[in-house]
């Protein structure tokens, strides 16, 4: 069996990874998202903040409820460009009836 | 318990960790050297962790071209020698001009960086547009480019230089805040921090837009200013963008990682923040940025941002960096004010300031950028005339 556990998918950070930032003595979350850059691709963290707080708390054996998550960021979801180069102008007026 | 130390840095960004790693392995202070790093946050907590990564030779003084050609030598050598993949990339540097007036300031610049050894070119809206298709040029009178430019992502290079440092016995403790400093009869310091107390010889500060917050534990004021500002990331996309692209006249800057992502920011209007570090982000950023990125390259439109974060820059009153020990307080120096280029000049302001500090000739900007030009008294002055600022 592969013994490859990726837990962030978006930025291809494996269990390994985690582990070994760990031993370097990186044991909070934003420390750990910084050494493996976990939580920074499209999913901002969604999908891999649990798996690698678990993780992190195994690995240091720590108390998973002392882990707090990463700063979360604007924009909530993935966001395009022409959205918000749009906002702030003025609304379209609605269709005068005739 | 943190050491005794000879040198205590306080702040553990780029700039204090270059210097630490430079103080720690000059030959000149081998045996005895205790140098020791406080921070009162993670690594990368700072701006350190917030900026571009632009790193850049294109300035308009022949100082400043100078010391970042040396700078750009050690960026371009660092991950074989501290063993860390630092993601660096170089695809140059385009600097877009739309006024006639800041065309000439880029031709002016341009024959500054030439005398000393830059490939910089001027080159017009349609070379530019050669270079990166995607731009729609017509707003623009004038461009400039150095091929040799680059960007790095600078996470790795602060656990690149910790590293080093921590093989060189360098002590680095962090969510370490210092809470006091008393002076010692006789020179020295104490350092008050909540794991403990410590005595230090000399103190640098290297805390950058919280330098003053350090400064007044001795007493001291310093006369720079935190000014916010922010920067976004955007969804991962093939290569397709070479240089890093920037806009004169707005501060636009935005240019495309090794990881996929875009990466960019824009000047907004100054904001007060009443000296206090603010880090929140700001719709009025988003929007801004997205119009002036989508007018600059409009086949981005549907590209998505995912991230977007803010840090502060560090301002003095004249532009310049403020470098060296304060007149009213021996043993207290300061490398702070480097206006949101500390990251690119940290590698070679750090290996001069340190060989400095261990004994060493000083370099021209520390009589350049003393801090004894703010003292009372001191006629002021124009700064070193730089203008290739970005934001």
């Amino acid at each position: 069996m592969a013994r490859k556990v990726i837990l962030c998918r978006c930025e291809d950070v494996t269990l390994a990874d985690v582990q070994h930032a760990v031993r370097l003595g990186y044991t909070d979350v934003e420390e750990v998202k910084r050494y493996t850059g976990f939580g920074t691709g499209p999913c901002q963290g969604k999908e891999c903040l649990r798996g690698i707080v678990a993780a992190i708390a195994v690995t240091a054996a720590r108390d998973p409820s002392t882990l707090a998550p990463f700063t979360s960021r604007p924009p909530l979801v993935p966001t395009e460009l022409a959205l918000l180069a749009g906002a702030g102008a003025a609304p379209p007026r609605p269709p005068k009836r005739k | 318990m943190i050491p005794d130390a000879d040198i205590a840095i306080v702040g553990a960004g780029v700039m204090g960790l270059a210097l630490a790693y430079n103080l720690a392995s000059d030959r000149r202070g081998s045996g005895g050297k205790r140098i020791v790093v406080v921070d009162g946050h993670y690594l990368a907590w700072g701006a350190s962790g917030r900026n571009g990564g632009g790193v850049r030779q294109q300035w308009s003084t022949e100082m400043n071209v100078r010391l970042m050609q040396e700078s750009m030598n050690i960026c371009a050598h660092f991950a074989k020698r501290m063993r860390i993949n630092v993601w660096m990339r170089r695809g140059g540097y385009l600097f877009l001009a739309r006024t006639e007036a800041a065309a000439r300031r880029l031709e002016r610049n341009v024959a500054v960086q030439s005398r000393c050894g830059l490939e910089t070119e001027m080159i017009t809206p349609g070379e530019a547009q050669a270079l990166v298709p995607e731009l729609a040029v017509e707003p623009f009178v004038g461009a400039c480019y150095n091929p040799s430019d680059g960007i790095v992502f600078p996470w790795p290079f602060l656990w690149g230089y910790a590293h080093a440092a921590a093989k060189h016995a360098v002590a680095i403790h962090t969510s370490t805040p210092v809470t006091a400093i008393a002076r010692r009869a006789g020179g020295g310091f104490r350092i008050t921090t909540p794991a403990g107390t410590f005595a230090a010889e000399r103190i640098v500060c290297a805390a950058g837009a919280w330098s003053p917050e350090v400064a007044r534990l001795v007493g001291a004021s310093l006369p720079n200013r935190p000014q916010r500002h922010e920067i976004m990331s955007t969804e991962p996309l093939k290569p397709f963008l070479k240089p890093m692209v920037t806009v004169s006249e707005t501060g636009l800057y935005v240019s495309q990682s090794l990881r996929g992502e875009l990466v960019g920011g824009i000047s907004l209007p100054a904001e007060d923040d009443g000296g206090e570090v603010r880090l929140g982000s700001r719709l009025a950023f988003a929007t801004t940025m997205a119009r002036a990125l989508v007018s600059l390259m409009p086949r981005l439109g549907h590209v998505k941002v995912v991230r977007q974060w803010a840090g502060p820059y560090d301002l003095s009153p004249d532009g310049d960096p403020i470098v060296g020990e304060l007149p009213d307080v021996p043993g207290f120096h300061v490398v702070c004010g480097f206006r949101g280029h500390g990251f690119m000049m940290a590698p070679v302001v750090a290996r001069h300031f340190a060989a400095y500090l261990s004994g060493g000739r000083p370099h021209e900007f520390l009589s350049a950028w003393s801090p004894a030009r703010f003292t009372a008294g001191t006629p002021p002055r124009a700064g070193g005339g730089e203008e290739m600022f970005i934001g």
